[in-house]
Parts: C-alpha cells; structure tokens; sequence
C-alpha cells in the first residue's frame, strides 16, 4: 500500500487555486522532496495530506482519509510544520509530559536521550530557548515518536548551518529505515539533496515533476561544452543554458549520454539548477501567455 | 501494512481495548492539565482576591472593640448578619473573579494557539478538535468554579481564624461568633451558587468560545460589540430593549432564578432561600443551555476549519 496516494487533488482559496490537480503517491521507506517556488502549493499540499484544510479529490495517508481522520491519523504521522511553533511558555519537561499523555507511541526514554545530546535543560521555558535549539526539541519530541510517515514543512528555516546540517544528519542517522517515509518541503535544497530518494517539483498547484532520484540522475545531464561545441549543443535542444565564468553550462532533458559527453564534460546536475531550469522556464512561458 | 516490528500494534484505535494500559490518563485531561500550565490565572487571580481580601480584614481587626461592641448590642438575627457580611462579600468577589478570569481566557483560548501558530504543534497530536474544544470549555465550566469553591471556603476559614483570634487578644470570647456564623449552610449554599452559576453562563461561555474560534483579530471587540449591536438595531427599529434585557439577566448570573430572594436575608445564612425546583423549572435554563451547546459546536467546527492567522 502507498503511504500518500493522491489523485486530482484540488483546493482553492476564493479565486486563487492553490492546488490544481495533483497527482502525488509516494510509497513506504521513501524519503520525498516536495520542491516548489513560494506560493507553489507546497504548504496547502501538507496541509491537505496532514488533514488540516478540506480540499476536492482523492487522498489517502496511510489508507485513511485525513480530512475525515485527522486525530486518528496523527497517532501514525508526525509532522514539523514550521520551526518554533512550539508553545512558548511551555517548559521543556511539560512538552515531554504532554507528548507522553496524549501519543500513545511516544517513547519518552528516546526522546530523553535526544535531549541529553544537546545542551536544552529540562527546566527551561521554550521562550528561553534559542531558535536551534527548539527546533532540536521538536525533532525530540518527533522522533520519540514511532511514526510510519514524517512530514516537514521548512523544518530549518532560519536556522544557522550547524543547526542545519545536524537536523538532517540526526534524521538520516537517528531515525529514517525502511519502514518510515517521510516527506520533506524546503528552499534549501542543496542540504537535503543527498538524503532524498525522491523527488517532486511543484509549481502553480501542479505537479510538474515526479520521479526517483535514480531517474533523476538518468534523465538530466548538465553539460560544460567546450567553445567549439556551442552551436552544436544548443542544437540538441538545452532546456537550459548559463554562462560560469565565461563558460557555457548546458541542461538536457533525456538525449544521449556518449553524444552529450561528446560536447565536454558532463555530469548530472544539481536539484537546484533543475528547478532553476524547469520551473525557470515555466515562468517565462506563463509570462508570456500572459502578456 | 508491514511496518516497524519492535513496538506496538499497527494502528491504534481509540475504542478498542487492545493497548492503552488502565493507567492511561484520557487526552482530555492532559489537554485541560495543558490550559492550566498555560493560563496560570486560573489559579492566581482568584488567590490574588482572596489575598487582599485577608489583608484588608487583617486591617480592620484594628476597630475590633468598637465594632465588637456594636455588634454585641445586636438582636441575634441581626448578629448572624453582620457576622456573614464580610463573608458573603468575599464569596461575590470571588465569584466575580471567576466569570471576569473566565471570559478574558475563554476569548484567548482559541483564538492565541492562532496567533502564534503554535495550533501547527497542538493539531499534529492524536487529539481531536472535540476534545481540545471541550477540555478549554471544561475551564469556566469546572475548573473555574471549583477553584473559586476551594478557595473561598479556605479564605472563609481563614477569616474566621484571624476573627477568633483577634478577639481572644482583646480578651473576648469568640464562642458568639461561632454560634452566629452559618459555616456549614454558607458551604451549601456556595456550592449551589457556584453550580446554578455556571450552568446559567453557558451561552455566554459558548458565545465567547465562538468568537475565540472564528475572530482573526480583537476577538473582545467583536464579543462585545456584536450584542451590542444587536441591541442598537432592535431599540432603533422597533424601540423596544428586550435583548438588553435578557442579556443583563444572563450576566446577572440567574440568582434571582436559583435563590428565593427574601428581603432582610442574607446569602448563605438559610438554606430555605435556595430554590433549585424553580431553577431547574425555568426555560431559560434549557434555552441558555441549548445555546451553548450549539455555540460549542461551532467552536469545534471552527478549530476544524481554521488554521493560523
């Protein structure tokens, strides 16, 4: 059974359609990058698969409807919505307490154990907490949590790097096996690049890319052609060209991996420079039409 | 459906008897312990009340003799009056403490977990927004009026301690007082009065919930001003005041329902005064609680709809 299984999911804001259609399903043991420009539909997309708004089509978490379920399904999913919505008065020791009455899978040994790694007391009021180091709580609270599906909204957003990477590094090491999935949103994309197994691009409440990162890797190819090669690889169709210190950098859609190499040196590219690539492009497209 | 082996069964469904050990204190406690670590003034306020009110009779011990001897000079049915005086007073601050500390939380109850988003935390835990609803109306509901009951029945014993006490320091009997004062019947009568109060408040309780729920912004204003409103239109167009009325009633707490006010007594000094068979009788009792009810569903309704603001 998929963990997420959407099909023409739709939400709209008065005029503004937030979600046009998405087609998402994304199976156990995965770990999924949602990646979309701002106002994408990113957020509304959690929003809807967490059963936090109403929404049109077809979804289901874990074979529940969220919408309908939504106590139901938080005792098999733990999400990170934003970085420090923790409740600020609350002390750390009471956050332990509470997670512990109300979750029935929350191993508060786990999350001692986290705790004791940082340098959070136990006594400590939210408020008084730096915003790392409440983010380190969350994820605490969270991966004390014996969940089948994580999903985090921007989980590091403002964060400074150390934070950063070992947000990621706990998750990886501490947490994720096959048995979990997790779905993760966020603009820095280069910090999570290495952890995903998939790989979603969103943009104007559609799904515009969807596939593994094995797939990912076949099918783009960033090429650095020589000067001499220039007019023949602009002739095998880019979707994407710049210039790196007076160099040109080519991305291909697919195309032959001997003839692209034949150009110069070829690699695959970065998430970013794809996204830049394909949603860059939509964006001109869509200023055009309307224009 | 193959996942973690190690722990716990696969899904766990309330209802069903497999897991929760006995022990497992319900979500809906945690979430009333939860407003009680959040809004401390449920406890402080009334105890702040309480506190000048023990100060300010401290004070006043200082005009014992001559109000001992005015008081002596009293038929017994007047003594056992100025007697539950100061008692009576304290149980109405105290009270009004309660629906003052009730209202102020319940429009920040659901309205702040808003503002500062931190609704994202609470709704990604296995409660639902019924029991999160109902654990916040458990405050004025309960909570409120149980502090207020414990309260006031430790400050009455207090008062009368430091009463006893002062009067054996000016070398006079306290046995009179003691005659005099109804404790017990102040106790019952307390208790009815802090049962038929918040059972008559329960539309506005409801009200208040609501507007918490639905406002994005100044939920105070739109609380107030909405009856107020209401109010306005009906004197302009039809000219008559009968909704101001009936919220004056409402806010008046619905002792002249609950009690058989009889002139020259007291509160709490005779329990013939106590009239639950009119209360329970009253329609607005059960059109106040049909009211409630129906605003606490919205409530729910808008916890389920509305995200941060």
């Amino acid at each position: 059974m998929a963990c997420i299984e959407a099909r023409g999911l739709r939400k709209t804001f008065g005029s503004t359609i937030a979600l046009d259609g998405v087609d998402l399903t994304v199976e156990e043991g995965r770990i999924l990058g949602l990646i979309g420009p701002n106002g994408a539909g990113k957020s509304t997309a959690l929003g809807a698969i967490l059963g936090l708004i109403p929404y049109q089509g077809a979804l289901k978490v874990l074979g529940r409807n969220p919408w309908a379920e939504r106590e139901k399904l938080m005792g098999d999913v733990c999400f990170i919505a934003d970085v420090a919505v923790l409740p600020r008065w609350m002390r750390v020791a009471q956050a332990l307490d509470y997670v512990a009455g109300v979750h029935p899978r929350f191993d508060r040994a786990k999350a001692r154990a986290f705790l004791d790694r940082t340098i959070i007391k136990r006594s400590s009021r939210i408020r008084e907490l730096s915003k790392g180091m409440v983010a380190q709580l969350h994820l605490a609270l969270v991966m004390a949590i014996d969940a089948r599906l994580l999903v985090l909204d921007e989980p590091t957003l403002g964060l400074d790097l150390l934070y950063r990477k070992q947000f990621y590094d706990s998750l990886l090491n501490d947490y994720f096996d096959r048995n979990r999935t997790i779905v993760v949103t966020t603009h820095q994309v280069e910090e999570v690049e290495h952890i995903l197994t998939d790989l979603a691009f969103i943009d104007r409440g559609r799904i515009v890319l969807d596939c593994s990162m094995e797939a990912f890797a076949d099918r783009y190819c960033e090429v650095m052609a020589r000067p001499e090669h220039l007019a023949q690889a602009r002739a095998l169709g880019p979707i994407h060209e710049r210039q790196v210190f007076g160099r040109s950098l080519f991305i291909f859609d697919g195309g032959d991996r001997d003839a692209l190499a034949a150009l110069g040196e070829a690699r695959t590219p970065s998430i970013a420079d794809v996204f830049v690539a394909v949603i860059g492009a939509r964006g001109t497209q869509h200023q055009k039409a309307a224009a | 459906m193959t996942t973690s082996a190690d722990a716990a069964p696969q899904s766990f469904e309330p209802g069903s008897a497999a897991r929760p050990p006995a022990s497992r204190t319900p979500p809906f406690l945690w979430s009333v312990r939860r407003e009680l670590w959040e809004h401390r003034a449920i406890f402080v306020a009334p105890l702040i009340v309480a506190g000048v009110m023990l100060l300010g009779f401290i004070v006043s011990m200082g005009d014992l003799p001559r109000a001992h001897r005015a008081f002596l000079a009293l038929s017994p049915r007047r003594q056992s009056i100025a007697v539950a005086l100061p008692y009576d007073a304290g149980a109405a601050a105290l009270i009004l403490t309660w629906l003052v500390v009730g209202a102020f939380y319940c429009l920040a109850a659901l309205n702040a977990e808003r503002r500062d988003r931190t609704i994202l935390f609470w709704k990604s835990l296995p409660v639902s927004d019924l029991t999160t609803v109902l654990a916040k109306a458990a405050i004025p509901f309960l909570v409120l009026p149980a502090v207020t009951l414990v309260v006031t029945i430790a400050a009455h014993f207090i008062t009368l301690m430091i009463n006893s006490a002062a009067l054996l320091a000016i070398g006079e009997s306290p046995a009179i007082l003691w005659a005099r004062l109804p404790l017990a019947t102040m106790a019952v009568t307390l208790l009815y009065a802090a049962s038929t109060v918040s059972l008559w408040y329960a539309p506005v309780w409801g009200w208040l919930l609501f507007v918490s729920g639905w406002a994005r912004r100044a939920a105070f204003l739109w609380a107030v001003g909405i009856p107020l409103a209401l109010c306005l239109f009906e004197k302009i167009a039809l000219g008559s005041s009968r909704l101001f009325s009936l919220l004056i009633q409402r806010l008046g707490g619905g002792f002249q329902d609950a009690f058989d006010l009889k002139p020259h007594y007291l509160f709490g000094t005779d329990l013939s005064l106590l009239d639950p068979a009119r209360f329970l009788a009253d329609p607005a009792l059960w059109i106040g609680l049909a009211i409630g009810a129906a605003f606490l569903a919205a409530a729910v309704r808008m916890r389920r709809l509305q995200g941060p603001i």
